[in-house]
């Protein structure tokens, strides 16, 4: 024993230990290092989303810092959307060194040259707003001129849709405006904010005239202040804060719009951080199983070198560096391809954003990036170099592969708890909730989990009723699914969770969809009109009949606010951290209705319906069920509203169940007949309108009659919600693309590693006389049953998920289309074959001695 | 006369399908330093296992194993490796060089692992023993069976180790081929006084070692001495 443990050898061991295994490391890799980045490749495009997501980030960030006076338009924008009191006025007008007032509303517009109607988001604005960045329109003179006179500035989008040129005139109200220019982009406004409400702007001084600023119309009003620049308006604002509360007015500072715009963009980059850690994780997967049949290449090589006197840890730690110095390059590669792309992003996502993006090289996100790659490749690489221990020596004498099974090896085990905890670790660091990041990273496992089981079960199935009257190369190639290293788990994963991603995807935009063209079927009303004034009500229907259209609802609707919830008012709830529900009750404005029956949306829960209250008694209202939990009451609650200026007092007398699915007007709120009668109100009107033309005609009768009156074009809501779930997609499309060629990239590895575990086989198929045909039939049958498996797999998931989020999320019926899911099934079907055949092309035309020698 | 390697009630046993499968039974042997034997049987009989057990490679059931006066069933098998670095060469029918080190790199690996220095030479002088002085860059797949298994002895060597343990060393060679190979493991281990076992289906080759134990069915039914003598040892060894 003293021979062995010379204390000379020991010392020698220590000095050249590392520089001696990065030297094997490299000789090791020599004829591999093609196989090793082909491993490692299927990370290269996680760490590319992920570095082109924190580079947007972080360039985001210092855009929306750098540009946010020009978000706001000016240092302090004091809001509220009820008329304002006379005794804030003169604080209002006292503020700031400039002012400017805008009062904004949804009213309908109406193009003269071609009678064309839309409603629109009317800003009527005086003063020299913005006092930073611009209006910008074409010409760029127009964002000034138009207050000048009767003239307006309108969307480019409605520009386009309606054919109208700088020059035509537009009806607003009773007022007709000249278009003075094209509206490109108002202050802090997105394509996204375009495409649901498109913007005309009109000088204030003309808003009374169009008749549209009668009391109970829902307007908006806007007060921008300019100060000096020495002035410190965010200590101002908070000075001014009780005074504004107390005036019910709303304030935004270039800070807390500065914050709103970062918050909701964090909120953005989260979802696309996950999805491109999906990819990476996808890759992660490909890595791992790439490892795990390099190791076992491997063992002979592993076995030797412990022959000579390796240490298990010296060759663990060969191919640790190895896989560590690949996953290294493959990152670098990553964090390059990332920043190329993050060049993309701001075209991607161009109209989601508020500010202009310049595009610069973030070093933070290039090393995240690194880091990220590093760890991860070392992480999922652990589980199949782990083995790497337990090689005998052995193994040079016969080759005697003894897989140590998960239970007997805890190292295992560990590295498994590393990587969930590292999954979550990462994800919390992204989503900052626990919550959120338990759901995600189960969602994941569970993802993982389904497929893998599905992939063992159908191995299992495969085996237990092999189809033995199969003609040989079918059995051949069906027997490939189970037998030894076969590629099943790894495809069915990989390929699976790409074709559960697209489909997902697919079922969703299905699901929101249909949700809203169901409404639009057949008696079903799909036109709106409201902002009636109680004098219209009679003319509107009478109009609406004279077009034989059907008035299928017409509803009072009054406005009110929500002063007291149990006799306590805003204050006292404030002090009162638990009760936030009821705190937002008493903060927002509610459209009531009254009426003496249920509508057939609705399900009496608790209580007793009252539709008619008695004069000298408490008068008894009806609360949607989820609310009156949000704000804490229960039956025989009291609370206090003030309807426009007059207090109320009411009990809460029953609670319902309401369908929020249909299209017709629904209520949170529901007062008894014979209380808000006499109110300031206005109305509601629901028809059906059977063709297009009618409903221009419609519309347009509608416009000239009653120019207060907005109508909502049901078909108009469905192109809208087309055009944004169309840019959402393309969004989330173009990260998907991530997972779906990661997904490729690991077919492609896998495949090329089965190349090399089937070589010898069909080599030797060949030397017993195989044709080249049957070999291409045993390798395309094979991969034909992979591909379906996968895919099916795939399918499978995406129908559980969509089904879930169809139930529990969106709360309607799932029942996807199958074409399209027929379509993609057979398409990645076919690409498996095509890949699994294009690769296996070497084996198939050289002879097989040439193979052989080179390959092998 | 010194023991280079003692076996004592040497047993090993696999547990396969629920059943206790012997493979070898007490066999007991000792080797003195120096000395050639070796170990001859029919397919199956043990052979190569107990060639394993001798060189360290795997762990006896029962019995005492000591290569060099170390007891090898005492050492876990990072410490086995180590003996294996500084005393044992191997020589196997499959040759075994790193498929991705050139011939020079597979006869340093083992003094790399030494840690000793300069050791490019002592690997260049090994390669033109072997009569491929010129072949050091080449990959083993660039050579001939015979040069490969030549390229095998060289490492085998480098270490210059006390004992050298070979597995049908001949098995994948032509009998041309054969004989070459031969003839250098012996001259080789005659110049470096190294003991040498030899594991072989052949006769012919096994009567060229001073002793042959026989194995059938995992028992050592002969151990008979031969007519050749004890190469004399050198002054230094492997140079």
């Amino acid at each position: 024993m003293s021979e062995l443990n010379d204390p000379v050898t020991e010392e020698h061991k220590a000095s050249l230990n590392f520089k001696w295994l990065l030297l094997m490391a490299w000789r090791d890799s020599r004829r591999n290092r093609s196989r090793l980045f082909l491993f490692i490749s299927s990370i290269i495009l996680g760490i590319a989303a992920l570095v082109a997501i924190y580079s947007f980030e972080y360039n985001l960030r210092n855009d929306i810092d750098s540009q946010a006076k020009s978000l706001l338009g000016a240092d302090l924008i004091i809001e509220t959307n009820k008329t304002v009191k006379q005794e804030s006025l003169p604080m209002l007008k006292s503020l700031g060194t400039e002012r400017s007032e805008e009062r904004t509303f949804a009213s309908m517009i109406y193009f003269q040259k071609n009678g064309g109607t839309r409603l629109v988001n009317v800003r009527a604005l005086s003063g020299d707003f913005p006092y930073y960045g611009d209006i910008e329109t074409t010409p760029k003179t127009a964002s000034r001129s138009f207050r000048l006179g009767k003239q307006a500035l309108v969307d480019k989008t409605l520009m386009l849709q309606y054919d109208a040129k700088p020059g035509d005139s537009i009806k607003v109200g009773e007022v007709i405006f000249q278009i003075a220019g094209v509206l490109n982009k108002a202050p802090g406004q997105t394509g996204f904010n375009a495409a649901v409400a498109p913007i005309v702007y009109i000088p204030l001084s003309y808003l009374e005239e169009t008749g549209l600023s009668q009391k109970g119309s829902r307007i908006t009003y806007n007060f921008y202040y300019k100060f000096p620049p020495e002035t410190n308006v965010n200590k101002l604002a908070k000075r001014l804060e009780p005074q504004l509360e107390k005036a019910e007015l709303d304030y935004e500072t270039v800070e807390s719009r500065k914050e709103n715009t970062g918050r909701s963009f964090e909120d953005m980059t989260e979802f696309l951080a996950l999805v491109g850690f999906i990819a990476l994780l996808l890759g992660c997967i490909g890595v791992a199983s790439a490892i795990h049949i390099y190791i076992r290449e491997k063992i002979n090589t592993i076995a030797v070198l412990r022959c000579l006197g390796t240490s298990s840890r010296q060759a663990f730690l060969i191919y640790l560096i190895q896989i560590a110095g690949i996953g290294l390059i493959g990152s670098l590669i990553g964090a390059i391809l990332g920043t190329l792309i993050q060049q993309f992003l701001p075209i991607v996502l161009k109209d989601f954003l508020p500010v202009e993006i310049t595009v610069a090289i973030s070093w933070m996100a290039v090393g995240q990036g690194l880091l990220l790659g590093l760890i991860i490749s070392i992480l999922f690489a652990l589980l199949p170099l782990v083995s790497v221990r337990n090689i005998s020596p052995l193994n040079t004498l016969r080759l005697s592969l003894e897989e140590t099974s998960l239970f007997k090896d805890p190292i295992k085990w560990l590295v498994y708890f590393i990587i969930v905890l590292f999954i979550f670790g990462f994800t919390y660091l992204q989503m900052g909730s626990i919550k959120k990041t338990v759901l995600f990273t189960a969602g994941v496992l569970a993802g993982f989990i389904i497929l893998a089981a599905l992939a063992y079960a159908m191995m299992w199935l495969a085996r237990r009723y092999f189809p033995s009257s199969w003609s040989y190369l079918w059995r051949q190639g069906f027997a490939n699914l189970f037998r030894p290293n076969n590629q099943t788990l790894i495809l069915v994963v990989s390929i699976g969770l790409g074709t559960a991603f697209i489909c997902t995807l697919f079922f969703v935009q299905d699901i929101l969809i249909n949700r809203v063209t169901r409404s639009s079927s057949k008696n079903q009303p799909n036109m709106v009109l409201f902002d009636i004034q109680s004098n219209q009500k009679q003319a509107v229907a009478d109009l609406t009949k004279s077009l034989n259209l059907p008035v299928l609802q017409e509803v009072p609707i009054v406005n009110m606010r929500m002063t007291e919830i149990k006799g306590r008012n805003a204050a006292s709830y404030k002090k009162d951290s638990v009760a936030w529900g009821a705190m937002r009750g008493l903060e927002r404005e509610y459209r009531v209705t009254y009426r003496d029956s249920l509508s057939d949306s609705e399900e009496l829960i608790d209580g007793k319906w009252i539709g008619r209250a008695e004069p000298g008694k408490p008068v008894y209202v009806s609360l949607e069920e989820g609310y009156a939990k949000r704000i804490g009451v229960k039956i025989g609650d009291e609370l206090t509203f003030n309807v426009q200026g007059a207090p109320l007092k009411v009990l809460v007398g029953s609670t319902r169940k309401v369908d929020w699915n249909r299209i017709q007007t629904n209520f949170i709120l529901i007062f008894p007949t014979g209380v808000l009668e006499d109110a300031p109100q206005f109305h509601v009107l629901l028809t059906q309108v059977p063709s297009n033309e009618l409903s221009a005609k419609y519309q347009q009768a509608v416009v000239r009659t009653f120019p207060n009156i907005s109508m909502i074009d049901l078909g108009l809501v469905l192109s809208v919600l087309d055009e944004i779930l169309n840019k959402m997609g393309f969004v989330i499309r173009f990260m998907a693309a991530f997972s779906i060629i990661t997904g490729l990239i690991v077919l492609i590895a896998s495949v090329l590693i089965s190349k090399y575990q089937r070589i010898r086989e069909s080599v030797l198929l060949r030397t017993m006389g195989a044709s080249r045909k049957q070999i291409l039939a045993i390798t395309a049958l094979e991969y034909f049953f992979l591909g379906a498996l996968a895919a099916g797999a795939g399918i499978v998931l995406a129908l559980i998920a969509s089904w879930g989020l169809a139930r529990f999320v969106f709360e309607t019926t799932f029942s996807p289309e199958l074409v399209p899911v027929l379509i993609l099934f057979l398409l990645i079907t076919s690409l498996t074959v095509l890949i699994g055949l294009f690769n296996s092309r070497g084996v198939l035309n050289r002879p097989p001695l040439e193979v052989l020698r080179s390959e092998v | 006369m010194d023991i280079i390697l003692n076996i004592q009630n040497l047993s090993k046993t696999y547990q396969s399908g629920g059943r206790t499968l012997t493979v070898l039974d007490d066999i007991s042997f000792a080797i003195e330093a120096g000395s050639t034997m070796s170990i001859v049987g029919p397919s199956g009989s043990g052979k190569t296992t107990l060639l394993g057990l001798c060189a360290g490679l795997d762990r006896s059931t029962s019995g005492i194993v000591e290569l060099n006066h170390i007891r090898l069933d005492n050492l876990n098998e990072d410490q086995r490796a180590q003996v294996r670095n500084q005393h044992v060469g191997f020589i196997f029918q499959n040759f075994q060089l790193l498929p991705t080190l050139t011939a020079l790199e597979n006869v340093m690996v083992p003094l790399e692992l030494r840690g000793e220095k300069n050791i490019r030479p002592r690997a260049l002088e090994l390669l033109d023993k072997v009569g491929l002085a010129d072949r050091g860059h080449h990959y083993p797949t660039q050579l001939s069976g015979g040069e490969q298994q030549r390229v095998s002895l060289a490492r085998a060597f480098s270490n210059s180790p006390k004992i050298l343990f070979a597995d049908e060393p001949t098995g994948n060679l032509d009998a041309e081929t054969s004989e070459k190979v031969v003839k250098l493991i012996f001259d080789l281990n005659k110049e470096a006084g190294t003991t040498l076992i030899l594991v072989t289906h052949d006769l012919d080759l096994a009567s060229k070692t001073q002793r042959i134990i026989r194995i059938k069915g995992g028992s050592l039914v002969s151990d008979v001495k031969t007519k050749i003598e004890n190469p004399e040892r050198p002054d230094h060894v492997g140079a």
